[in-house]
């Protein structure tokens, strides 16, 4: 058991790598691998001093300002859509669930629909206003769910799979309301939620990293309590795991970490469903490996996807969100149909 | 020694009253069968023996200590449930379901060692299941399952085996296996087992007392001899039935 997760890990961890490199390289100008490569050495003090400057500084910025903190966002938001899939799916018993199921996309939307569309100032002393307004509304509708679904101290899982659902309902007419009403912006709304990397929250990554990290973490402590819960609710307690101590944990945990990804890049679809399947396939049910590899496989997919949305038409773009739907939906089906 | 009692058990849904003023007490290594009607309450009293459902009044004691009060995990170890069927969506093997019974067992980050191992495997056997081990739960057939969440709760090395009706799915061989199988762990390992049935035959045979719910009270507790009588059956079931050698017949 253990030394076939080794195995998984170890792989993913070199595709991942891989992923990051070619995403790197490749865009609407294309970076030699070895000029980049001498170019990010040379960031390096110890070693800064060995390598003579033969590249053009726009190159140089193109890396650092554009390319590398791109392919990081992509890496955090694949991985972060990815574990909330994986444990909304294992949580709701539910193969095909998805982290915006309980309505967190929707409040995040309404959230950046609001700033967007308004004649508030995109910026508050040098920092984006947009990512907060919509972290806001992720969290508004994660408690209005939570507070829906609970009951007697109990969370009950079908409310919560309801209760999101009306919820978003409501919210997405709501941003219809304020779309009819408005009269500029309307563009930059339809991007947004149709998820896009290009943007303006690479500043935000130092701090957003740490925390999604963390969060990762702490859900992956409760990985085999999730196991057991995805074999039966009710029996979970039998076999001594806190079960509505660790729904509530994870439910406000995985909404926090889906939350974090969508404040940054918009609803970027299909990643949260599919990709925890993909791993499901290849790895099995069990979460201690499927969480981890959910993560690799997440980072790896979007970063691949965002790379090919960004040079298919360069030097314009397809939103990251529309490249997901599009390389997904088949290759899942292809997947299901194999399978069977 | 009394390891399991519950004492003024009441419970409700709503208005409902599921269960009243139940008191019970299991001595150790004792074999107690639950009968009664459907909605007698048979299901609810077991889930509050193992911590699964709380009383709305009442306490039930693990050998002298609140049940509730008790560690989770500490209770998974001494008192093991197995559920009337479930179904599985995630394609879990039968050895990772079995394995699941060494929770309470294995510290959070922590793999399973050799001997979680070893148990699991020997509780795979006991439960004659060893040979589908690295089967999928969601490609056996309600019999089999029942034996794999049997298994589970054997790895959980309990003091006290809970069952929830673990024939209802089963041939009458596989019926007679399982309850056997109980009878031995009863009888070799002193472990206490607690089971519903909805077989009066079965739990006749095997139990040692039989505790008759009716309508979420105790109608009447003893033996089989003195539970399953005519009178006691009509009155309780609404039927009338034949008694031959002690065994129920319409």
């Amino acid at each position: 058991m253990k030394n076939r997760f080794k195995t998984y890990i170890l792989l993913g961890i070199i595709l991942l790598i891989s992923s990051v490199f070619l995403g790197i390289f490749i865009g609407g100008v294309f970076i030699e691998p070895g000029a980049a490569i001498k170019i990010m050495l040379s960031k390096i003090p110890a070693v800064s001093g060995y390598i003579p400057v033969t590249w053009d500084e726009t190159i140089s910025d193109i890396l650092f300002k554009v390319r590398i903190p791109r392919v990081l966002l992509a890496l955090l938001v694949g991985a972060s859509l990815s574990v909330s899939g994986a444990v909304f799916q294992g949580l709701l018993k539910n193969p095909l669930a998805d982290p915006y199921l309980l309505g967190v996309s929707s409040g995040a939307a309404l959230g950046a629909a609001i700033i967007i569309l308004s004649s508030l100032p995109f910026f508050f002393f040098g920092v984006p206003v947009v990512p907060f307004a919509a972290f806001a509304g992720a969290l508004l509708s994660m408690f209005l769910v939570y507070g829906l679904a609970r009951n007697k101290g109990k969370i009950s899982l079908h409310t919560l799979l309801l209760s999101g659902v009306i919820i978003n309902f409501s919210f997405s007419a709501l941003i219809m309301l304020i779309i009819t009403v408005s009269n500029k912006g309307l563009a930059e709304v339809v991007v947004w939620m149709m998820g896009t990397l290009n943007n303006t929250n690479y500043d935000l990554l130092p701090y957003i990293t740490p925390v999604a990290l963390l969060l990762m973490f702490v859900i992956y402590m409760f990985s085999n309590d999730l196991n057991i819960i995805a074999v039966g609710e009710e029996t979970a307690v039998f076999l001594g795991v806190k079960t509505e101590k660790v729904k509530k944990m994870l439910f406000v945990l995985t909404s926090m970490l889906t939350a974090l990804a969508v404040s940054v890049s918009g609803l970027i679809g299909f990643v949260g469903l599919i990709i925890p399947h993909i791993a499901r396939m290849i790895v099995g049910p069990d979460h201690r490996i499927l969480i981890p590899v959910s993560a690799l496989l997440g980072g790896i997919f979007l970063i691949l996807s965002d790379t090919l949305c960004r040079s298919v038409i360069a030097p314009s773009e397809i939103p990251t969100g529309v490249v997901t739907a599009i390389l997904g939906g088949p290759l899942f089906l292809y997947l299901l149909k194999r399978k069977k | 020694m009394k390891i399991l009692e519950a004492k003024n058990i009441t419970f409700g849904y709503g208005e409902k009253q599921v269960l009243n003023n139940i008191n019970l007490s299991v001595e150790e290594a004792d074999f107690i069968g639950i009968i009664g009607p459907n909605g007698s309450g048979k299901t609810t009293l077991l889930k509050m023996l193992c911590r699964g459902l709380k009383p709305g009044a009442g306490n039930v004691f693990f050998k002298g200590q609140d049940i509730f009060k008790l560690d989770t995990g500490f209770v998974a170890k001494n008192i093991a449930m197995v559920p009337q069927d479930e179904t599985i969506i995630f394609p879990f093997t039968v050895f990772e379901i079995v394995m699941m019974g060494r929770s309470p067992y294995i510290k959070r980050f922590s793999w399973e060692g050799k001997e979680d191992v070893d148990i699991v495997n020997s509780a795979m056997k006991l439960a004659d299941i060893s040979r589908f081990k690295d089967r999928n739960i969601d490609e056996l057939s309600s019999g089999e399952r029942q034996r794999v969440f049997i298994a589970r709760a054997l790895a959980q090395m309990p003091k006290v085996l809970l069952l929830d009706e673990p024939t209802s799915h089963l041939d009458i061989n596989h019926q007679y296996d399982i309850l056997e199988l109980v009878k031995k762990l009863n009888e070799n390992v002193k472990i206490t087992v607690i089971m519903i049935s909805h077989d009066i035959n079965l739990a006749s045979k095997y139990c040692k007392k039989l505790v008759l719910l009716k309508k979420g009270r105790i109608y009447t507790e003893g033996t089989a001899k003195k539970v399953v009588t005519r009178k006691i059956i009509k009155d309780v079931y609404g039927v009338n039935v034949n008694l031959i050698k002690g065994n129920v017949l319409l």
